[in-house]
């Protein structure tokens, strides 16, 4: 090992620092803990659910440096030194996040289990299209799975959102 | 699910990844977005013992025109091909790959090296750097070299990379004033791989007939394939219905499917016919649209 490259030591552990919601944490990890392994059982941040587990639910998302990524199939150390926001990190000050308040009023949940996943998701979107169509809204929750709701509500929150941040309230 | 064990590297120089690859071999994996390698791993049909990983290596993520080319780092992200105004104005095709790959969270970690070299047939960006004349660059212990992306697709999930070499980046042709592009997909739902799908870029002349054409197709054979012979017919042609229908009807009788979960071969076959029309005329129309 050298200065130039970091490597885990030969029992397959390795140090990982990061900041989640705003708190920085460091671990000693197995390096072949999944990024959402480690947001759930070492910081026992269980907002962030593991559904499929197969990249393709969604339930796992995470907003990693911004960008939303399926928390279940990345590693924790490829995460060393990012900055992440999990569903717990939304809300500031006990004042729900514009997403999470929308999803509240417009019912855009039933059983919660795909939640997490589909907020922060709206969250992304939300931040890269202000006053997005309902194609693009659907567009942006695509890498999310609801068994419950048939999506309409979910859209109409995500729409009602998109309202809120810009200004409507 | 979790993978065996592994010892993770992350070397912050392209040459001590070369080196890290020569020095474990066959036992090592290259990491670029993780977006295949890792469901393989939690499934345990790859178990590498040490993942190189490039994600910290600086200047292997990069979309920029330089000279003749288009300049993509291994790195690139797909979501970036989405995002960034002059993929979208001048290399449309790339950006339409972009909107119908994987999911937005595949997208935000997935790259276009990682991809390719993954090389599964069914895979976008195979068929769409087919349908540019690209090349495809490698790191390797005796240096820098350039695959024709005409050799580079060798089997399902097989490229022309050598034990050792590392993709370091894609260039495409700069695209060309009446040039213009589109990729078409049929899949059964976001985050599928496609049932068919086709690319085609084309270059009209001044008077509007067919200069260049090139056409890739995903998931009809055991590589990402080109239609050699829908290609053939439009050159020099005018790039009106009947010509694009009639390359379109050639590229399904090129095109090699096999019956899957995803369809008989004759469906799918039926299906390329009607994808290429498609990516033909949006790519024709796309390229009057420039040149105007």
């Amino acid at each position: 090992m050298t200065s130039h490259t970091k490597a885990a030591p030969a029992d397959g552990r390795v140090r990982v620092a990061l900041t989640v919601n705003g708190a920085r944490h460091e671990r000693s990890v197995e390096t072949r803990t999944l990024l959402v392994d480690f947001i759930r059982d070492e910081l026992r941040l269980t907002g962030t659910h593991v559904g499929c587990d197969t990249s393709h639910c969604g339930a796992c998302t995470v907003l990693l440096d911004g960008r939303s990524v399926k928390s279940c199939t990345m590693f924790a150390v490829q995460a060393d030194g990012a900055s992440i926001t999990t569903i717990e990190g939304l809300a500031q000050h006990g004042r729900l996040h514009p997403v999470q308040q929308a999803f509240k009023e417009n019912h855009g949940l039933q059983c919660g289990f795909c939640t997490p996943g589909v907020v922060l998701a709206a969250t992304e979107l939300l931040q890269m299209t202000k006053a997005p169509t309902e194609a693009e809204i659907r567009a942006g929750i695509s890498g999310n799975l609801c068994r419950c709701t048939g999506y309409v509500n979910i859209v109409r929150s995500v729409a009602a959102a998109a309202e809120m941040m810009s200004g409507g309230r | 699910m979790y993978p065996h064990s592994f010892d993770y590297v992350r070397p912050e120089s392209l040459d001590r990844a070369v080196g890290l690859l020569r020095e474990h071999g066959e036992r090592a994996k290259v990491l670029a977005g993780g977006q295949s390698l890792i469901p393989l791993m939690k499934l345990r049909l790859a178990s590498p013992a040490v993942l190189i990983d490039l994600g910290r290596i600086p200047g292997l993520s990069m979309l920029k025109e330089d000279g003749e080319f288009l300049r993509i780092g291994a790195m690139t992200r797909h979501r970036d091909f989405e995002q960034t105004a002059m993929v979208r104005d001048r290399y449309p095709l790339l950006a339409d790959v972009a909107r119908v790959l994987g999911d937005p969270q595949v997208r935000n970690l997935g790259t276009i090296g990682g991809s390719i070299a993954h090389a599964d047939p069914a895979g976008d960006w195979g068929a769409a750097l087919l349908a540019f004349d690209a090349k495809v660059l490698a790191r390797g212990p005796s240096g820098e070299r350039t695959i024709p992306i005409d050799e580079f697709f060798k089997d399902t999930f097989t490229t022309a990379l050598k034990a050792g070499e590392i993709l370091t980046e894609v260039r495409l042709p700069k695209a060309g004033a009446h040039a213009g592009g589109a990729y078409t997909k049929l899949k059964r739902k976001t985050g599928d791989f496609a049932t068919v799908a086709a690319a085609a870029q084309v270059e009209l002349d001044g008077g509007g007939k067919v200069m260049k054409v090139r056409i890739g197709l995903a998931a009809v054979g055991t590589t990402p394939i080109r239609a050699k012979r829908a290609e053939d017919h439009l050159k020099g042609k005018p790039a009106d219905e009947a010509h694009l229908a009639a390359a379109a009807k050639l590229a399904a009788q090129e095109a090699r499917p096999t019956s899957d979960l995803r369809g008989t071969a004759e469906y799918k076959r039926a299906m390329v016919e009607v994808f290429t029309r498609r990516a033909l005329e949006r790519a024709v129309e796309r390229a009057r649209g420039r040149g105007a």
